[in-house]
C-alpha cells in the first residue's frame, strides 16, 4: 500500500512541528526517518496512524485519506509508539490476545496469529510473565509483536531499536527487513548505521521540513560531489618535490598534506574529474612508491550534522 | 459494540488483577453491612422490614467510592501513554470511553448483587416491599452511572489519579449536597434549577418505589453530558486551531 503525504502542517500553539511535508512511500519501501530530537519525526507518525489531525494538508493511505476513513487505515497500519507504553500488569499473551480482538482478527485465527508472533518476536520463554516484569528489550519485542498482530500492510515504528543489546537490534534488523519485503515500512531513529543497514530510503527532517530525501548512496553523491583521495608516497624525501609535482596534475584542485604522518595527502579533484590515473603514472614517471590510495567517502553522520545544524 | 466489551472485559480483569475490586466490595460490604445490620439506625433500630438503612448508606460508599474506581482509568492512560496505542488501534473514542464506562458500573454491579443476602435476610423476618426493594437498587445503579461518569471526566482531564480523584469527589459533592444548600437559600426560577439539580430528592423518590421519568432523565442526562465531556476530552488531541 502507498502512502502518500501531501503538504502536511502541524502546529503546537505557535510552534510549527511539522511544516508543508510531502513525500511518498511506496509498498515494499523501508523508509528512514532521520532528524534530531524535536523535528517532527513523531508528530508525522502520529499524524500516519491516526493518533492526531493535521492542522493542514492531508495523508492518503493506498486510497484513503485520514480526515475521511480512520477506520479503515487504523486496521491497516501497526504501529510501535516512542517509548513503547504498555500495559505492565497484563501478561504477554493475555496483552497479544486483548490487541488482537481489538484489530478484529478473527476468532479462529487468535490463537495462530499470537503463537506466531510469540514465534517471531522470540518472546517464548516470557509468555507468561507480565509485561511489568520484562526486561527493556523484551517489553520492545512485546510492542512489535502487538504492532504485527493483525498482518498489517503497513507498519509504523517510533525507535523500534532503542533499549535493545546489540545481538537483539541485529535480530530486530533483520526481523524488519524480511517483513518490509512485503509491507510499507517506516521507521524513526537517531542511530544513523541503523538507517543504512535496514532502509532503501532515507528522509531527513529538520524543524519540520525535509532536508533530503533518497537512498544513502544518493545522499553520499550530492553531499560529496567532488572526489577525495588519501594517498601516501614514499621513497622520497623532498617534501615539496611531492607537492609540487601533484600540484602539477591538472585535474586535482586542492592538495591538503595530513599532519603528523608522512607524506600522506588528502587530494580534491575537480568536480566531476578524477585523479587517481594521474597520481599514479606521476608515481611511475618519478619512480616513488604508492603505498595508499584510498577514495574518501562522506559518511551519513556528516550529511546528518551539515543538513540539521 | 463488541469493541466497546472487549475494552469493558479488560479493565474489569484489570480490577480484579489489582486487587482494586476485592478491596472495594470488602470494604463496601462491610461498611454498609456494618450500618445496615449493627449501629446507628440500623434495621433493627427502626424495626420494619425494609432495606432503606442500606440504601442510605450505600449513597454514600458509592460516593466515595465510584471516584477511586475511575481515576486511574483515563489518567493512567494519559500518564503512560497507552492512550496512543489504544486509540491507534481500530476502535474509536466513544468506544474507548463506554468500555472503560461499562467496565465501572459492571463492577459496581458485582458489589450489589453480593448485598442480595441482605434482601433475603430481610425478606425472611418480615414482610417486604419487594418493589421498593428493586427501585432501591435501580436508584443506587443510576446514581453509579453519573458518579461514574462525573469521575471519566475528571479522569480525562489529567494525567494525575489524585488530581482526578480529587476532582470527581469535588463535583459530585455539588450534587450531594452543596446544590441541595444552595437552593434551600434561593427562591424562584434559580431555586428550583437548583433543586432539580440535587440528587437527593431523586435518588429518594427512586429508592421509595415512585419510578418518574423527571427522574430517569434526571440521572441518564447527567451521566450522558459527563460521557460526552470526557469523549470530548479524549478526542481533544484531534481538534486544531
Amino acid at each position: 500500500m502507498n502512502i502518500t503525504v501531501e503538504n502536511l502542517t502541524k502546529q503546537y500553539g505557535t510552534q510549527k512541528a511539522v511544516d508543508d511535508i510531502s513525500f511518498q512511500v511506496k509498498t515494499g519501501e523501508i523508509l528512514g526517518f532521520l532528524g534530531p530530537n524535536g523535528a517532527g519525526k513523531t508528530t508525522t507518525m502520529k499524524i500516519l496512524t491516526c493518533f492526531m489531525a493535521p492542522n493542514e494538508g492531508d495523508v492518503k493511505i493506498g486510497d484513503y485519506s485520514i480526515h475521511d476513513h480512520q477506520d479503515e487505515i487504523k486496521t491497516k497500519i501497526g504501529y510501535l509508539p516512542e517509548n513503547n507504553p504498555l500495559y505492565y500488569d497484563m501478561p504477554v499473551l493475555e496483552y497479544l490476545s486483548y490487541t488482537a480482538n481489538l484489530q478484529s482478527v478473527p476468532k479462529e485465527k487468535i490463537n495462530d496469529t499470537i503463537i506466531d508472533m510469540v514465534q517471531v518476536c522470540g518472546l517464548n520463554d516470557e509468555k507468561h510473565k507480565k509485561i511489568g516484569e520484562l526486561s527493556k528489550g523484551y517489553r520492545q519485542r512485546v510492542g512489535l509483536a502487538q504492532a504485527m498482530i493483525h498482518n498489517p500492510e503497513i507498519l509504523i515504528f517510533d525507535e523500534p531499536t532503542s533499549g535493545l543489546d546489540p545481538n537483539q537490534i541485529i535480530e530486530i534488523r533483520n526481523l524488519i527487513k524480511r517483513i518490509g519485503r512485503q509491507k510499507t515500512v517506516i521507521l524513526s531513529t537517531h542511530i544513523l548505521p541503523e538507517v543504512e543497514a535496514i532502509c532503501d530510503r532515507i528522509l531527513i527532517i529538520n524543524k519540520g521540513k525535509i532536508v533530503a530525501d533518497g537512498t544513502s548512496d544518493t545522499l553520499r553523491k550530492q553531499a560529496q560531489g567532488e572526489e577525495m583521495l588519501r594517498i601516501k608516497i614514499e621513497d622520497e624525501t623532498n617534501k615539496d618535490l611531492i607537492f609540487e609535482s601533484l600540484r602539477s596534475i591538472d585535474s586535482v584542485e586542492m592538495i591538503d598534506p595530513i599532519a603528523d604522518t608522512i607524506n600522506t595527502y588528502m587530494i580534491q579533484s575537480k568536480s566531476g574529474q578524477s585523479s587517481r590515473r594521474a597520481i599514479f603514472q606521476l608515481c611511475v614517471r618519478k619512480n616513488w612508491t604508492l603505498t595508499e590510495m584510498t577514495p574518501v567517502e562522506t559518511k551519513l553522520e556528516d550529511i546528518f550534522r551539515e543538513l540539521t545544524t | 459494540m463488541t469493541k466497546t466489551w472487549i475494552i469493558a472485559v479488560r479493565e474489569l480483569k484489570s480490577f480484579f488483577d489489582s486487587l482494586i475490586a476485592y478491596i472495594l466490595i470488602v470494604v463496601f460490604l462491610g461498611l454498609s453491612g456494618f450500618f445496615t445490620w449493627l449501629f446507628g439506625s440500623d434495621i433493627f433500630f427502626i424495626g420494619q422490614a425494609t432495606l432503606q438503612p442500606f440504601f442510605a448508606v450505600a449513597y454514600w460508599t458509592l460516593f466515595f467510592f465510584i471516584p477511586a474506581l475511575t481515576m486511574r482509568m483515563i489518567a493512567e492512560e494519559n500518564r503512560s501513554g497507552t492512550i496512543e496505542l489504544l486509540l491507534t488501534k481500530s476502535v474509536t473514542d466513544w468506544q474507548v470511553v463506554l468500555g472503560k464506562f461499562s467496565a465501572c458500573l459492571l463492577l459496581i454491579v458485582i458489589a450489589l448483587v453480593l448485598t442480595i443476602p441482605y434482601y433475603i435476610t430481610v425478606a425472611s423476618i418480615g414482610n417486604v416491599d419487594h418493589g421498593a426493594v428493586w427501585c432501591g437498587y435501580l436508584g443506587l445503579l443510576l446514581m453509579s452511572t453519573v458518579y461514574i461518569s462525573i469521575g471519566l471526566f475528571a479522569s480525562s482531564i489529567t494525567s494525575n489519579q489524585i488530581v482526578a480523584f480529587l476532582l470527581s469527589l469535588f463535583i459530585g459533592v455539588f450534587f450531594l449536597i452543596i446544590f441541595s444548600v444552595l437552593a434551600s437559600d434561593s427562591t424562584g426560577l434559580v431555586g428550583e434549577i437548583l433543586n432539580y439539580l440535587n440528587m437527593q430528592s431523586h435518588f429518594e423518590s427512586v429508592s421509595r418505589g415512585v419510578i418518574d421519568t423527571k427522574d430517569l432523565i434526571y440521572f441518564l442526562s447527567i451521566s450522558l453530558f459527563g460521557l460526552i465531556l470526557a469523549e470530548t476530552m479524549v478526542s481533544k488531541r484531534n481538534i486544531v486551531d
